[in-house]
């Protein structure tokens, strides 16, 4: 186990992976866009963006208008240029891939928009005249914050109940640090929030100091935008030993300490999973400097949720991608020392064991299975399949109750999904509140 | 090989591009460097009467394109700002260490014959190979009572033609202005002086831009600005009509032109050609990538004209002036309809929005395999070609001309001319 004492050459963990574009590249890039109607891109986008009309601003110069234009849609629209999988949301779909193989750098112009904006200090959007209610946000994530901002600009006054310290979500606790540099999950937070008409409460947890009914009591509606709370087990001995922990509390170690200071990585790092946590925190542990990092997949390279890109990015980190493997035992001594796999292969669709074993000595393991619902505090609302039941007015069983994100069944668990869900679901508050 | 050699007004070079009159033929230094370049002969700055005009700091204006690319160059700069003599020294060493170069010489006077004369005479002295008057220069000069303010005058490009031609046995091409209402009038003028060729176009009067901060036109000297003269590929499409209209015009027709105007690619020279000129001068072209280009614009006409079998620069010359005509020798029977090809199309959709906004709503949306599908309703087409203007891929929509069985008819003969109504 390797204990980073200091800042120094390890700074690099927090730099950008994908920098800024230049003025100049901005220029050259935006100049690719042919301005197509009804654009394949726009109808790629979750939130559907209107993206020819941004970078039209990006080359005429406009760039309050072209970040006006992103933000209008897609309030996160920094945070979502720099995690969105473009490659397979508006730029697999650009017009530019099937002429030249090469699509116009959508994410990139999108950050080169937003950032001078929110940089700026100044806010887009006002108030529309006080409607006099009161809604209460559960969740200060990017479903929670989109709502809350679109309710707060409908006239509403907003309360977001977080149990966290900071707010963001898994933008402030579970990207890749490579992904967020520069503190800008807090800088986006402050930005969405000078709107006006949203208080913060951190500390606040449902089930915890909250209840469903004292929410519905104190408040005229409520929105659930709570992400999945818990992370899966692998149900396999020695899950308790040290040195095994989740990738996503390891991801937010990471991201909670400055500059690196106090963090430790494993000489030899196992990490078990296929989708982009699974790759983020492999990639993040090449670059504290882990010697070996592994990460194994049950099934192969095209069944994971981490996108080729993804699992590119993991290959030219020097991470050893092996699938279709599944574990069996952590060995160790109170500390782990290794793991014990199987070999898989899929039958008709079914994973099977093949009785074939291999170990991978360990003395780090993180776990990046997936995240549940955390069903507790939810007592009186309808789930099916671990989530939380919608209408497509993102209405739950519970009458005044409200859910998106994460929680809720919607398209893909994307950042952009749960800001589509939070703007969506706002909108549906404010009629439900207009007519009540 | 194609016979690049080019003659215009007994002038000879061994290609057709020459550099023209403007800041890369200032000085020996430069024209040297362009020789060396391979540039087949250069027109140099035009020189007037000592002493020296005296040129403002902060002289161009830029017109870009989206992408910063220069579509056009506005200038303020007046002629030759160094003393004649040293001009004189430097025109006469060149054209001996360069002697298979087309050298000519720019010249600019007030209107007064020996102005003109004196300085013809001195030029003839050091070796020109011929003149060039500079009868279009559209900004500063003209305040002074020449440049454009001559050429503007077709009396009196006729007047300082005939005065050149008496003074020198060199030939004598005429710089044309734009800035007129009809280049008929002055390319007549120059004839009727005896000019031995004609060039055109000179910069065409502007202004480029207007800087939002400072609130004054470009280029800004102290806070305020002037119109200039603006050239390069943004002129081309002026420049061309000009050279075509004085190659068809009964009195003009025949007579040698240099084109100019926004020459940046062999394509474009070939254009000139095929209207008439024997050869183009270049300017903007040079200034915003150097001399160097001079080589792709040998080798791409060279090799396109062997494409064509065309052997030599006269049998590209004026080949497309018969089919330059008037509107009303236009057939109003003829029709073309738009094709798309589907295997070619990307999906833009913006042959759709303009067709659809802006012109017939002929373009149709079929939600194909992954990909729209984009069709021509032949009843709604007019065959305006904008949706093949607006294509981004190359060949993706062609024209097709309809065969309709139907008889050359122009409107004048028309049945639907009302003035033909009225004969009935």
């Amino acid at each position: 186990m390797t204990v980073i004492s200091a800042v120094d050459s390890q700074t690099s963990v927090y730099d950008d992976l994908v920098p800024p574009l230049t003025p100049m590249q901005a220029m050259a890039e935006a100049s690719r866009c042919l301005f197509c109607y009804d654009a394949p891109c726009v109808r790629a986008c979750p939130t559907s963006i209107d993206i020819p009309v941004f970078i039209r601003g990006i080359a005429t110069g406009n760039m309050k208008g072209a970040a006006t234009t992103i933000l209008s849609s897609n309030i996160m629209g920094g945070t979502c240029a720099r995690v969105c999988p473009t490659e397979i949301l508006c730029e697999q779909v650009c017009v530019r891939n099937t002429a030249e193989e090469r699509p116009v750098a959508i994410g990139r112009l999108q950050r080169h928009a937003v950032d001078p904006l929110i940089a700026s200090g100044s806010h887009p959007f006002t108030r529309a005249a006080p409607t006099g209610k009161r809604v209460a946000v559960v969740g200060a994530g990017p479903a929670g914050l989109s709502c809350a901002h679109g309710l707060a600009r409908l006239g509403h006054d907003v309360t977001v109940f977080e149990a966290k310290p900071k707010s963001g979500g898994l933008n402030e606790y579970g990207l890749a640090a490579y992904k967020m540099a520069g503190d800008f999950a807090q800088r986006e937070v402050d930005f969405i929030l000078k709107i006006g008409g949203i208080t913060v409460e951190h500390g606040r947890r449902l089930g915890g100091d909250l209840t469903l009914a004292g929410l519905r009591r104190d408040f005229d509606a409520v929105f659930l935008g709570v992400g999945l709370g818990e992370s899966n087990r692998l149900g396999i001995p020695g899950e308790e030993f040290l040195g095994v922990e989740d990738a996503i509390t390891f991801i937010g170690r990471l991201r909670q300490a400055p500059g690196g200071a106090g963090l430790f990585v494993g000489r030899n790092v196992v990490v078990i999973g296929g989708g982009n946590t699974a790759i983020d925190a492999a990639v993040q542990a090449r670059k504290l400097g882990a010697e070996e990092v592994t990460l194994v997949y049950r099934r192969g390279r095209g069944q994971m949720r981490a996108t080729a890109w993804e699992q590119e990015l993991a290959l030219t980190h020097g991470v050893i991608l092996r699938t279709f493997a599944e574990p069996v035992r952590i060995d160790g001594d109170g500390r782990v020392q290794g793991i014990l796999f199987e070999k898989t292969r899929l039958e008709g669709g079914r994973l099977v064991g093949t009785g074939e074993k291999f170990s991978i000595a360990a003395d780090m393991v993180l776990k990046a299975v997936g995240q549940k619902l955390a069903v507790r505090e939810l007592a009186g609302i309808d789930l099916a399949g671990g989530k939380i039941v919608v209408d497509p007015a993102y209405r739950t069983s519970m009458a005044g109750v409200f859910a998106g994100g994460d929680c809720i069944a919607s398209g893909e668990d994307l950042t952009v999904q749960s800001v589509q869900d939070g703007k969506l679901a706002a909108l549906s508050i404010h009629s439900f509140l207009m007519t009540a | 090989m194609a016979d690049l050699r080019c003659n215009i007004a007994g002038i000879t070079a061994p290609n057709p591009f020459w550099l023209a009159s403007a800041p890369p033929t200032d000085k020996a230094y430069n024209v040297v460097r362009a020789f060396e370049a391979g540039w087949g002969g250069v027109v140099w700055k035009t020189l007037g009467e000592d002493p020296p005009v005296v040129n403002v700091s902060s002289r161009y204006g830029a017109h870009y394109d989206i992408d910063r690319r220069l579509l056009g160059i506005n200038n303020i700069e007046l002629i030759s700002d160094r003393p004649l003599e040293v001009n004189l020294r430097e025109i006469a060493e060149v054209k001996k260490a360069w002697p298979d170069r087309a050298m000519v010489v720019s010249l600019m006077a007030r209107m007064e014959e020996q102005a003109w004369a004196d300085l013809a005479r001195r030029i003839e002295a050091a070796g020109a190979d011929g003149l060039e008057l500079n009868l279009g220069c559209p900004h500063g000069m003209c305040e002074r009572g020449m440049g454009s303010a001559i050429g503007q005058v077709p009396e009196m490009v006729e007047q300082v033609t005939r005065w050149v031609k008496a003074a020198t046995r060199l030939p004598v091409i005429v710089k044309l202005t734009p800035n007129i209402t009809n280049i008929l009038w002055s390319a007549e003028a120059a004839k009727r002086g005896g000019a031995d060729g004609i060039s055109l176009i000179n910069t065409v009067n502007s202004i480029i831009s207007v800087d939002l901060d400072a609130m004054a036109p470009t280029p800004i000297v102290d806070g305020v600005g002037t119109h200039g003269g603006y050239c390069g590929p943004a002129v081309k499409p002026m420049a061309l009509n000009m050279v075509a209209e004085i190659a068809r015009n009964g009195f003009t027709a025949g007579i040698p032109i240099s084109g100019i105007g926004g020459v940046t690619t062999w394509r474009d020279a070939a254009e000139f050609l095929a209207l008439g000129a024997s050869g183009v001068q270049v300017c903007t072209a040079a200034m915003t990538y150097g001399f160097k280009i001079v080589e792709d614009m040998i080798s791409g006409l060279s090799n396109w004209m062997d494409e064509k079998g065309y052997e030599n620069l006269d049998q590209v010359t004026g080949r497309a002036v018969r089919n330059v005509v008037d509107w009303n020798a236009l057939n109003m029977n003829f029709s073309t309809k738009a094709l798309i090809d589907p295997a070619l199309c990307i999906d833009c959709g913006r042959c759709h929005i303009a067709c659809e906004d802006t012109s017939h709503q002929a373009i149709r949306i079929v939600q194909g395999e992954g990909k729209r599908l984009f069709t021509v309703e032949n009843e709604d087409c007019v065959g305006c070609n904008l949706c093949l203007h607006v294509c981004p891929v190359p060949g993706c929509i062609t024209m097709h001309p309809e065969e309709n069985g139907l008889p050359y008819v122009t409107w004048p003969e028309d049945a639907r001319n009302p003035m033909n109504l009225e004969k009935v």
